[in-house]
């Protein structure tokens, strides 16, 4: 049903070929944010904080929220480089157009689309990972496992980017499953305060969503336990992953394919 | 003679609009072959469909040989063409010879060519399209002309067997549709085989050895520009502009055919000076201009003057 070849890595060394122009630019916002953040949260909170209890252990606020932090650094920079980045080279730049015309098939430009998104989360959470390891806030060597770690979270957020990209009408409605997907994941995914403080319903909603997953292996990779229920939430993602990679692909050839 | 394009009955339908309703024709290697229409004739259409961007919904058709409906003879096909598509859409971040590098890339060939080759061929297309010098700059800085130029390299990168041109020139400047055509006539003069659509007369005019005019997803016409002028359109066209009532009757008395415009009124004729003589001698009020038709007369009279969308 799908024709998808070894030829998606073009789209990905041409995305790859861009991103090495601008990356003096692109690289610092996913970079500075999240720092901000860290910052922010980090300092300004843990006085009031004090220490949180997570899987009966105890962690100092910001070794807390680092591990958070930067799995929402990996979902921000996948979903929004298939998000608003493919919908500029799709709908704007027409650049999917002129690669329909050489030996690529759609499958296969989408899929180089979706891997480069997943690069981007890998780029950006690795990055921020060596600044973070400085405060000594990852424990090693565990927190290696956080690299390739990043790239199937960066799998499953650029899958689902990539549907939306197929099926909103025009770029400013990417608003809502920011507003309704994104940041709702930002606030309740177990980031700022551990799930358990939350109603029963509200944590059986959160265990629905990615981030709620990301953020458990993320946070028991940099501080422990690292047991068997970082598995499952490995299978959460990549089953995220399977249902939303060839969902994508038949939604963009609706869209495209006339 | 070997066909690089075979369409059979061709037919292209969204929903329940037919854009391409069940056309044949076929393009000769190494000939230059257009497709002329409105806006909405099923030109684009036509086209996508035989560089496999849009799938067939009904009819046969193939490209140098292959049928475009199995994935596997259109890949091949996909190698072997070179298509310029209506926008300029260049990858605005690089400069002017990554983006033909960034192509090259994507045709990929399974023959032993190493990178540099890559490079050593954008820089020729470059020397062709006379932007050898400008080789870095941004895509942005160009002007509409110089884009379209660039497009016309990469749409030949692959060396290809078949060029594809969809509307290359729409939207230049005078100045900048020579380039193009000059650019062109260069290619033909390789007897690399093109299809073209336009709907610039003088375009088809000067660059086709056959083509079709298309409307309503349907053939008109096809022929050599030449033939077709003589055949619908006569040697030589009067036009005489605020035609009176006794030209009228004149014209119908002699049989003459004739297109009346209201405010203008085209004359068809073979025996140019006499009748030329005649009517501007005795019926011309206001402006009477002898002049050779054109491709341009021929695609009004079939496919009429209403605007289009």
């Amino acid at each position: 049903m799908f024709v998808i070849s070894s030829r998606f890595l073009r789209i990905w060394q041409r995305n790859f070929a861009v991103y090495r122009k601008t990356w003096k630019v692109s690289f610092m916002p996913p970079l500075l944010e999240p720092l901000l953040y860290l910052a922010a949260f980090g300092l300004g909170m843990s006085t009031l904080v004090g220490e949180v209890s997570w899987r009966n252990r105890s962690a100092s606020y910001i070794v807390f929220i680092a591990p958070a932090l930067l799995s929402v650094n990996m979902m921000y920079n996948s979903f929004f480089e298939t998000t608003y980045g493919s919908y500029v080279r799709m709908y704007y730049q027409k650049t999917f157009d002129a690669m329909l015309a050489t030996p690529l098939f759609l499958e296969e430009i989408i899929t180089g689309e979706i891997i480069w998104g997943a690069t981007k989360s890998v780029i950006a959470s690795s990055i921020m990972l060596f600044i973070i390891s400085l405060f000594g806030l990852i424990r090693y060597p565990e927190g290696l496992l956080l690299v390739p770690l990043s790239f199937l979270a960066g799998l499953a957020f650029a899958s689902i980017g990539m549907y939306f990209t197929a099926v909103v009408r025009n770029i400013d409605l990417f608003n809502l499953p920011i507003f309704l997907f994104i940041t709702p994941m930002f606030l309740f995914g177990g980031t700022f305060f551990p799930l358990d403080t939350l109603p029963g319903w509200a944590q059986a909603l959160a265990w629905l969503l990615p981030l709620t997953h990301l953020v458990e292996i993320t946070r028991a990779i940099a501080i422990g336990p690292l047991d068997g229920f970082a598995l499952w939430n490995l299978l959460y993602l990549a089953l995220f992953s399977a249902l939303f990679f060839p969902l994508a692909l038949v939604k963009m050839r609706k869209r495209l394919i006339k | 003679m070997e066909a690089v394009v075979q369409a059979d009955a061709l037919r292209k339908t969204f929903g329940t609009f037919t854009a391409v309703d069940g056309i044949s024709f076929s393009a000769r290697r190494g000939e230059c072959f257009g497709i002329l229409g409105p806006n909405g004739a099923g030109k684009t259409s036509t086209i996508r469909m035989i560089y496999g961007f849009s799938p067939l919904s009904g009819g046969s058709l193939h490209v140098l040989g292959q049928d475009v409906t199995s994935r596997r003879q259109l890949r091949k096909v996909k190698y072997r063409i070179g298509v310029c598509q209506q926008d300029n859409n260049l990858d605005p971040e690089l400069s002017i010879l990554q983006n033909l590098e960034v192509f090259a890339s994507y045709f990929d060939v399974p023959r032993p060519e190493p990178r540099p080759d890559a490079t050593a061929r954008a820089l020729d297309l470059l020397k062709f399209i006379a932007l050898e010098n400008r080789r870095d700059t941004p895509i942005p800085e160009l002007s509409g002309g110089l884009m379209r130029r660039v497009v016309l390299a990469r749409a030949l990168i692959n060396e290809p067997d078949l060029l594809i041109l969809d509307e290359p020139t729409t939207g230049l400047d005078p100045q900048s549709r020579h380039q193009i055509w000059e650019r062109l006539e260069g290619l033909r003069a390789r007897s690399i085989s093109i299809l073209l659509t336009t709907h610039y007369m003088e375009e088809a005019s000067r660059l086709c050895d056959r083509l079709i005019i298309v409307d309503h997803g349907k053939i008109l016409v096809e022929g050599r520009p030449q033939d077709l002028i003589r055949e619908h359109a006569g040697r030589d066209i009067i036009e005489i502009s605020e035609p009176g009532e006794e030209l009228r009757t004149f014209l119908r008395e002699r049989n003459l055919r004739y297109d009346d415009l209201g405010h203008r009124l085209l004359i068809y004729c073979d025996e140019r000076d006499q009748l030329y003589r005649e009517v501007s001698g005795r019926y011309c009020r206001d402006g009477c201009t002898l002049r050779t038709a054109t491709l341009e007369d021929v695609f009004l009279k079939l496919t009429g003057r209403e605007l289009r969308e």
